[in-house]
């Protein structure tokens, strides 16, 4: 049985009040909230156990490598990956995707080549892709959105092509909400050999992920957006195209044996992982995993789908509100507008009301130029949330209309 | 909600719904863009300057209603206003926004834009206010830039 209330009392921070009120937060999409255990973990971590890992012979360094390591695996049992090797950790979606782009693809992108991505991508799924096109002199090729917020994956028999080097696509919008056929798009894309990134910083928290499964070649995501700390995320690519990658970033341990002639480099995935990394991260990280975990995160789907539903028709309900994204298959998160009513003005209002919303783009402008909107307002639910906190986000809604007449 | 109600005045409201020399000039001899990439307010202001004293000003654009209201409301309190002191407001106006204390002459000087003082208890809205006083900043230095509060 699924226990709202009993999971509010893990999360110190949904004790609080805000502007005098009790806090909505609806800004997960954004970050999540922290649970006890999560927070804990740090704080026993440089309590007890903090040294540098990968070096010292004595036993706090092996105590906080063995940690480290057993995150690793942590990761790799949540996502299903076949060896815990094929886990880097980086610093987030933002760095997993830059790595892909500068390790992977760069060596093998010639001029004219083509990169695949999605209108409605999130700033870090374009520019890392865009940077790269514009050293090689290689073309951004995009599938197009419909109306509802769904992918024209009609196009993509034709916009996948013998230039098409790679395909790079969120598995959920962080905007819309829609949750993409990524099995349709990896299939395909495999069909013509070409390997597929799969941006998992929204559907993480959200829905179970296998990427074996899956068959993606590349899966990225963020700690902070599944209820870990920020500063650290993970990297799934298959061992055999890691191998065939280069290195990230030059420093202490990615090397085996340093000369001034030659660098002997680390094994995967210790070879893009240089520098001390963000050992208490990769810790919070797991321990937020194992937290999910421990509930389920099909439970957290279900719940979350059901809240997801009677904010729809609340908000529906609303005269004035239009929403952005109304894809039949989508994750917890609404944009809408309000007929009128700028969204800045919207979320500083709702605010005084002790709901967190996010307005603006979402780091997702041409999402906001296909809808020609400046912005949306967004909430984003997590399994934290309550029907009760929706009746008090529909009520802040209408108070917005009321005072902005 | 006593502060939303010091933020979200009647006159900023107003100004917002119908915001006055909303429009473009053919004739002008200053022009700026400006933008704030944040919440993705646009504005382009237009000036026709005449020895020295702002005989016509204009803007377009869309925002959110403080930044509406504040570029309407400052079109209008700076038409006839010379160079020199439109420098000076632009000051009063931002020490005024972003919660600095201004003297009693000072705030006199404002005139109706002192409306905006509620605008120092939220400091993120503090931008939405301002992009129009930098933007006209811009235009007087006749940059063709785009002003950006971010």
């Amino acid at each position: 049985m699924f226990d709202v209330q009993k999971i509010r009392k893990d999360f110190p921070i949904l004790q609080h009040e805000v502007q005098g009120k009790p806090l909505v937060y609806v800004d997960s999409a954004a970050s999540t909230q922290k649970p006890q255990a999560v927070i804990d973990s740090i704080s026993e971590l440089y309590s007890k156990h903090y040294a540098n890992i990968h070096r010292g012979v004595y036993y706090l360094s092996q105590k906080s490598t063995a940690l480290y390591e057993s995150s690793r695996e942590t990761v790799k049992n949540f996502i299903n990956a076949r060896d815990a090797k094929e886990i880097v950790f980086v610093r987030g979606t933002t760095e997993g995707v830059n790595l892909v782009a500068s390790s992977f693809l760069e060596p093998l992108l010639e001029v004219d080549d083509e990169i695949l991505i999605s209108e409605m991508e999130h700033h870090s799924n374009i520019i890392p892709w865009q940077l790269l096109a514009e050293r090689k002199g290689a073309k951004l090729r995009i599938i197009p959105l419909l109306e509802n917020g769904d992918l024209d994956l009609a196009k993509l028999p034709e916009l996948l092509t013998s230039k098409t080097m790679i395909v790079a696509v969120t598995q959920m919008s962080n905007s819309l909400g829609t949750i993409n056929d990524i099995a349709t798009i990896i299939e395909q894309a495999h069909d013509k050999d070409i390997p597929v990134l799969i941006d998992g910083a929204q559907s993480i928290a959200h829905m179970p992920i296998d990427v074996q499964e899956l068959d993606c070649d590349f899966f990225v995501f963020s700690g902070h957006k599944i209820y870990g700390p920020s500063g650290i995320g993970a990297l799934y690519a298959k061992a055999e195209i890691l191998e065939s990658m280069v290195p990230y970033q030059g420093g202490g341990d990615m090397i085996l044996n340093v000369s001034f002639e030659k660098t002997e480099y680390n094994e995967i995935p210790y070879k893009f992982e240089a520098g001390t990394p963000n050992i208490s991260g990769a810790i919070g990280m797991a321990v937020a995993l194992d937290y999910v975990s421990e509930i389920g995160i099909s439970n957290i789907d279900r719940y979350e789908q059901d809240l997801l539903s009677y904010a729809v028709e609340q908000f529906g309900q609303i005269e004035g509100l239009r929403f952005i994204g109304t894809a039949a298959l989508k994750g917890s998160i609404i944009s809408f507008v309000l007929d009128g009513i700028h969204p800045h003005d919207v979320g500083t209002i709702m605010d005084m009301e002790g709901v967190s919303v996010r307005t603006g783009h979402h780091c997702t402008q041409p999402v906001m130029e296909f809808y020609n909107i400046p912005a949306t307002t967004r909430i984003s639910l997590a399994f934290y949330n309550t029907k009760a906190e929706i009746d008090q986000i529909a009520a802040s809604i209408k108070k917005v209309k009321e005072l902005m007449g | 909600m006593s502060e939303l109600r010091e933020l979200y005045q009647e006159v900023i409201l107003d100004h917002n719904k119908n915001p006055r020399n909303f429009k473009k000039l053919d004739e002008h001899s200053h022009h700026a863009n400006g933008h704030n990439p944040l919440c993705g307010d646009k504005l382009e202001l237009f000036l026709e300057v005449e020895d020295d004293i702002i005989k016509e000003i204009s803007f377009v654009g869309s925002g959110c209603a403080i930044s509406t209201s504040s570029a309407s409301l400052m079109t209008q309190f700076l038409k006839g206003k010379s160079i020199e002191d439109t420098k000076q407001y632009f000051e009063y106006f931002h020490d005024l926004v972003t919660g600095k204390q201004l003297s009693d002459d000072e705030l006199e000087h404002l005139g109706k834009l002192a409306v905006f003082a509620g605008v120092q208890e939220f400091p993120a809205r503090v931008k939405c206010a301002s992009l129009s006083w930098h933007t006209l900043m811009n235009a007087l230095d006749s940059t063709e830039q785009t002003a950006a509060t971010e």
